[in-house]
């Protein structure tokens, strides 16, 4: 039920710009729909988790999220995953070019 | 005194617009650098695969004016004549061309729900921002040399300054001078390269405040509604002519887009 | 020589392109069409908007002047003041609702002067399509003829400018009697917040 995610992870001077893009609808209380929205998010490099995140319904629809790492090499293994109030998730996997 | 004390109270006012007016630059910066656009573009490419319709055929033999196939740079060089229709084409109206031939689906159902919601987005748009992503960093070279190219150049920019409707409005009554706005929105002129390049080549776009990618026809088809016209058809010939008449005046120019914006 | 003149002179017109009024006018009516509370006529153009169109906005002055004295006779100006409530004025000011295919038959129009316009010194979010009105009445006063002057302006701009690319708000049916005196007020009442 999920829609797509994309994801691009680049190397630069010391570490790992990442950016994400994801397919959520993220309704909110405002709304008169029943609560749908993205809860956590976690970032896993090489299998190893370095980010998790708790996000809320303040966050809009379609998220795209841009971080950096510290550090990371060429042809590290990035993954982010999401969780959200319905107990929906989705993840993607991309090598750090 | 008088004037004194008006003039000090101008300028906080302008500083405050220069300073949002940079935020508004780095915001439209950062969405150029990673878009839910390109989410659309993904699905396009699905449904461009897709085999559908009567003949169980997916678009992939589609001609949108370099060949059967061939996207990359089409959206380009859009729009354009076709011999096989003998007329003027813009992108949505060659999908449907190649939906009712291709998949032998009737115009009718192709045409349908051309303009999706935020909950559902139509086939279309995720098509078009398909085409056009395949178009990104691609020169403008929007041809007007054939007869009907330039007839419909013609009556494009006819189309532009055509005054009418419940408030007398022209797309020059808004688009026709430079640096004005409307509200906090600055217009570009579409008429002239610059205000043409710098805006055609970010539609079609995503619209973070609709969470939806908007085509060029919607963009035609909402910019008569706040006219207060009455509605245009769908990819009609006035509709294609207004859009080949910006987009030779773009011509030259790189392709940017989807774009992203507010 | 005879046959290659008149190929030249069949050619001709398809050389220039360039399409009639007429033809315009004809495509707009036959491309667009009624949706919601607007009628496919209203893509159809009446004598000023076609003279304004062939002109460029820029008709001759003697045929402008003719222009603007027929849209003059259009105007029922109201007996007495036309000063209304300057606090109801900012809202029809303010407002950009009313007159599209989307807005349901019935629901009061706004002017969505701020649109175009600066109004009060206090709303930055304001258009510059159209000139600054701000302190409008401090400079000019609140007579009878300034208000006269406004209330025509806004019911119909161009009995002042023949091409001008205001609205003819009253005569369009956008805004009513009492709207256009609400804003009358708003640009002309000392109290207002356009002249502080």
């Amino acid at each position: 039920m999920s829609g797509p995610m994309k994801m691009r992870a680049t190397l630069a001077a010391g570490y790992t710009d990442v950016r994400v893009l994801m397919t959520h609808p993220m309704t909110t209380a405002q709304s008169n729909q029943p609560l749908h929205f993205i809860q956590s998010v976690t970032v896993k490099q090489n299998g190893r988790t370095v980010v998790e995140a708790q996000i809320s319904q303040a966050v809009s629809r379609n998220p795209v999220f841009t971080f950096r790492l510290k550090g990371g090499a060429k042809g590290d293994k990035i993954e982010v995953s999401w969780l959200d109030n319905k107990g929906e998730s989705n993840k993607i996997e991309a090598s750090v070019a | 005194m008088r004037l004194l004390v008006s003039l000090v109270c101008a300028l906080p006012l302008a500083a405050f617009a220069q300073d949002a007016k940079k935020e508004i630059e780095k915001y439209q910066q950062m969405l150029g650098e990673g878009s839910p656009a390109e989410l659309w573009e993904v699905q396009g490419e699905e449904l461009w695969k897709k085999p559908q319709g009567p003949k169980k055929a997916s678009l992939e033999r589609c001609d949108l004016g370099l060949g059967p196939g061939k996207v990359a740079g089409a959206y380009a060089r859009l729009p354009r004549y076709f011999k096989d229709t003998d007329k003027v084409q813009d992108l949505e109206s060659r999908l449907v061309s190649c939906m009712t031939e291709l998949q032998g689906r009737s115009p009718k159902e192709a045409t349908q729900r051309v303009f999706g919601n935020a909950d559902r987005p139509a086939e279309m748009e995720y098509l078009v921002a398909y085409i056009v992503g395949q178009s990104r960093g691609h020169k403008m070279a929007v041809p007007n040399s054939h007869p009907k190219e330039r007839a419909a150049y013609e009556l494009g920019k006819k189309v532009f300054f055509y005054r009418a409707g419940t408030w007398d409005f022209s797309c020059a009554s808004c688009h026709g001078e430079t640096d004005k706005r409307i509200r906090m929105q600055d217009l570009p002129v579409l008429s002239e390269r610059e205000g043409a390049q710098k805006a055609y080549t970010t539609w079609p776009a995503y619209r973070v405040s609709n969470s939806q990618l908007k085509t060029m026809q919607w963009r035609i088809n909402d910019c008569y509604r706040q006219m207060r016209y009455p509605e245009p058809e769908f990819a009609s010939e006035a509709t294609i002519a207004l859009t080949h008449f910006m987009a030779v005046t773009a011509n030259g120019a790189p392709y940017r887009g989807p774009g992203t914006k507010r | 020589m005879r046959v290659l003149t008149f190929a030249l002179a069949l050619a001709a017109p398809l050389a220039l392109a360039e399409p009639s009024a007429r033809h315009v006018e004809e495509i707009h009516v036959r491309d667009f069409h009624t949706k919601g509370i607007v009628k496919r006529e209203a893509v159809a153009q009446d004598g000023i908007l076609r003279i304004c169109t062939i002109t460029n906005d820029r008709p001759p002055a003697a045929l402008a002047q003719v222009l603007e004295a027929d849209q003059l006779k259009t105007i029922p100006f109201p007996a007495g003041s036309l000063m209304g409530d300057w606090k109801r004025g900012e809202n029809i000011a303010q407002s950009g609702r009313g007159m599209t295919w989307t807005d349901p038959a019935g629901t009061p129009n706004g002017g969505s002067c701020y649109n175009c316009h600066q109004l009060a010194a206090k709303e930055i979010s304001f258009g510059t399509l159209g000139p600054t009105l701000l302190a409008f009445g401090k400079k000019r006063g609140s007579g009878a003829d300034v208000q006269k002057y406004v209330y025509g302006k806004i019911y119909n701009a161009k009995a002042y400018n023949a091409c001008s690319q205001m609205p003819r708000l009253g005569w369009s049916g956008t805004l009513t009697e009492q709207q256009i005196r609400d804003l009358v007020a708003y640009l002309l009442d000392p109290a207002s917040p356009v002249n502080q």
